[in-house]
């Protein structure tokens, strides 16, 4: 599956108080009322901006980092966010990103200004800049963490499998 | 025969002991965990993912507890709603429920002996690797991955790469842990160590005590690190005599371990050492930010709430006054400290020098409850981030240090060199 949409560029050391803060994720667990405060502390425009049409959010070195809150990758999912891409993950972020359903992809984003349009084909390995006219590499997932994705997630694969069922 | 290609690291030890592989760095593996722990920001969302997962009970009750430290007691209705779904999740499930009071939920699990040397644990927070101090891989991950901790009682890994940082030399009056961990974190930065588990070596981690040993591992995550793991020593034994009822089976590195990358730090040569906003690895020596104005201080949180903490603070503030103009918040990080520190005298002597006390928990470290600070305000804090909006309000600006730091900053009202209390004058 393809999917098209803009691409919405911060920096490096994104961290998950600033994807959703501290004082907003403790009031519920609603996340789609909580996603309205996605990214907040660092851009309060980021859930109008990116809503209304879904947008990739691409970003530099080591996204994700402090907090292990899985209301990070919630809301960014409840605010139309198709896919994280940056240089590096932070590793709580990067795993529960995938056991929730958010995409995650490593590669060069030198190669992305803000507002390029992207394509993203996650099974066939494919991501292009349209706007630009070019190809970004990124490698794989490993092999585990791709067959949670292709689950739905961690919940989904093990309520297919009974339990953990990776190689 | 086999021979081993090497010796292994802690953490390769302890993840071939829990997977029943030859583990080394870089395979995956799927290993049984010896307990799961989740606090109030996190609870919620793992019983929402048990139920997406079908399960409906945990993988042995004694194995798992939940904790009310992040947001309690309730400030508004929207957490009493959770707090009220933890409590109905302990009765349903028989796992132990700490409530309101009962304090940080990393003093709490090692402190209550949940955890023992030697085992492999993961909790939804962060700052779950603070258990790497006794010997324990323990490490953060989300709410859906703990869901799959409790439910099987095993979870996926990928065993890290170690990083070997060795601290020489002594340590100097009026420096602390937390100033040796700051002193890493502005050396190789916020993602120094990520994917890999830190083995903190030295003299310097051999002299210290468990609590302070704790205070370093505690932030191992804010160089992006799995753990932060240490060698169980005499002290850790002797620290867990009388907490749980499993026996410690202490793990140490192979001489020939395979380390990733090694940093030697000259603990002789770190001064007292500060974060400032909005980077815990924005470190400076004190020197750099001495005058800095502050209105508020706070002491406690999992990083360095426990009692020696609180007897630096009260040692250098007895019959002293925190200044007009600052506020100084102290949480002790369980109602044990609180009672010990009780007892010792040291809340009396922070509360007359006019300290405010919170609930033993997070206080207000990440930004719920207990002291949000106002618009352009400067906070100096013993906790382990200083992300903007990490105390709940993004215009103001967090500075990091030890105990002794914040008590000699809220005397004076600027941050301030806390050695002049240990040179032997002054104090």
């Amino acid at each position: 599956m393809t999917v098209t949409a803009k691409a919405f560029k911060y920096g490096d050391d994104i961290n998950t108080d600033y994807i959703i803060s501290g004082k907003h994720k403790f009031k519920s667990a609603d996340m789609e009322a909580m996603a309205v405060h996605a990214m907040e502390d660092l851009d309060p425009e980021y859930y109008k901006k990116v809503s209304p049409d879904g947008g990739f959010l691409v970003a530099g070195t080591n996204f994700g980092m402090g907090s292990s809150r899985e209301q990070a990758p919630l809301v960014l999912i409840h605010s139309n966010t198709k896919a994280i891409l940056a240089k590096s993950f932070a590793r709580i972020f990067y795993r529960n990103a995938i056991n929730t359903g958010l995409p995650v992809v490593e590669c060069d984003t030198d190669l992305i200004g803000d507002g390029d349009e992207l394509s993203l084909d996650l099974e066939d390995g494919v991501l292009k800049n349209v706007t630009q006219g070019t190809d970004i590499p990124f490698a794989p997932l490993p092999p585990v963490m791709a067959q949670l994705l292709a689950d739905g997630g961690l919940a989904a694969h093990f309520r297919k499998h009974g339990g953990f069922s990776v190689k | 025969m086999v021979v081993p290609i090497s010796g292994k690291t802690i953490a390769e030890k302890i993840f071939s002991a829990h997977s029943g592989t030859d583990a080394h760095a870089g395979d995956i593996v799927v290993a049984d965990v010896d307990f799961v722990m989740g606090q109030d920001g996190t609870t919620p969302l793992a019983i929402r993912a048990l139920e997406d997962m079908g399960v409906d009970g945990v993988f042995d009750p004694a194995k798992v507890a939940v904790v009310m430290d992040h947001s309690s007691p309730s400030p508004i209705e929207g957490v009493s709603a959770l707090h009220t779904m933890m409590r109905e999740f302990g009765k349903k499930t028989g796992v132990k429920v700490y409530d309101v009071g009962c304090g940080v939920c990393h003093q709490l699990i090692p402190e209550a002996g949940h955890v023992v040397p030697g085992d492999l644990m993961v909790g939804c927070d962060s700052h779950t690797c603070t258990y790497g101090a006794v010997n324990v891989f323990s490490t953060g991950v989300g709410s859906t991955d703990g869901a799959a901790a409790m439910a099987s009682g095993q979870l996926w890994f990928k065993v890290p790469d170690t990083m070997k940082v060795v601290y020489t030399g002594e340590l100097q009056p009026g420096v602390f842990s937390k100033d040796l961990v700051l002193a890493l974190a502005g050396s190789i930065g916020v993602d120094g160590a990520t994917y890999m588990a830190l083995e903190f070596h030295g003299p310097v981690i051999d002299a210290l005590s468990v609590d302070a040993r704790m205070t370093i591992s505690n932030m191992a995550i804010e160089v992006g690190a799995k753990a932060g793991l240490m060698k169980a020593d005499a002290k850790t034994l002797a620290w867990y005599e009388g907490r749980g009822d499993r026996a410690p089976a202490p793990v140490d590195p192979d001489a020939d371990a395979i380390y990733a990358a090694e940093v030697m730090l000259d603990a002789s040569a770190i001064g007292p050492q500060v974060a400032k906003p909005h980077a815990v690895g924005n470190v400076s020596p004190i020197e750099e930010v001495v005058g800095t104005p502050i209105a508020q201080g706070y002491i406690g949180t999992c990083t360095n709430g426990r009692l020696e903490d609180l007897k630096v603070a009260a040692d250098i503030l007895r019959g002293r006054k925190v200044h007009p103009d600052v506020r100084l918040i102290v949480a002790a990080a369980s109602r044990q400290i609180l009672l010990d520190a009780m007892e010792a005298g040291y809340i009396r002597d922070l509360i007359e020098a006019g300290a405010a006390m919170v609930t033993p928990g997070c206080g207000p470290c990440v930004g719920t409850h207990n002291g949000v600070p106002s618009d352009g305000e400067n906070v100096i804090s013993t906790a382990n981030r200083n992300f903007k909006g990490r105390m709940g309000n993004s215009n103001a600006f967090i500075y990091l240090g030890s105990p002794a730091t914040v008590a000699a900053s809220v005397i004076e009202g600027v941050i301030t060199d806390p050695r002049k209390y240990f040179m032997g004058g002054e104090a």
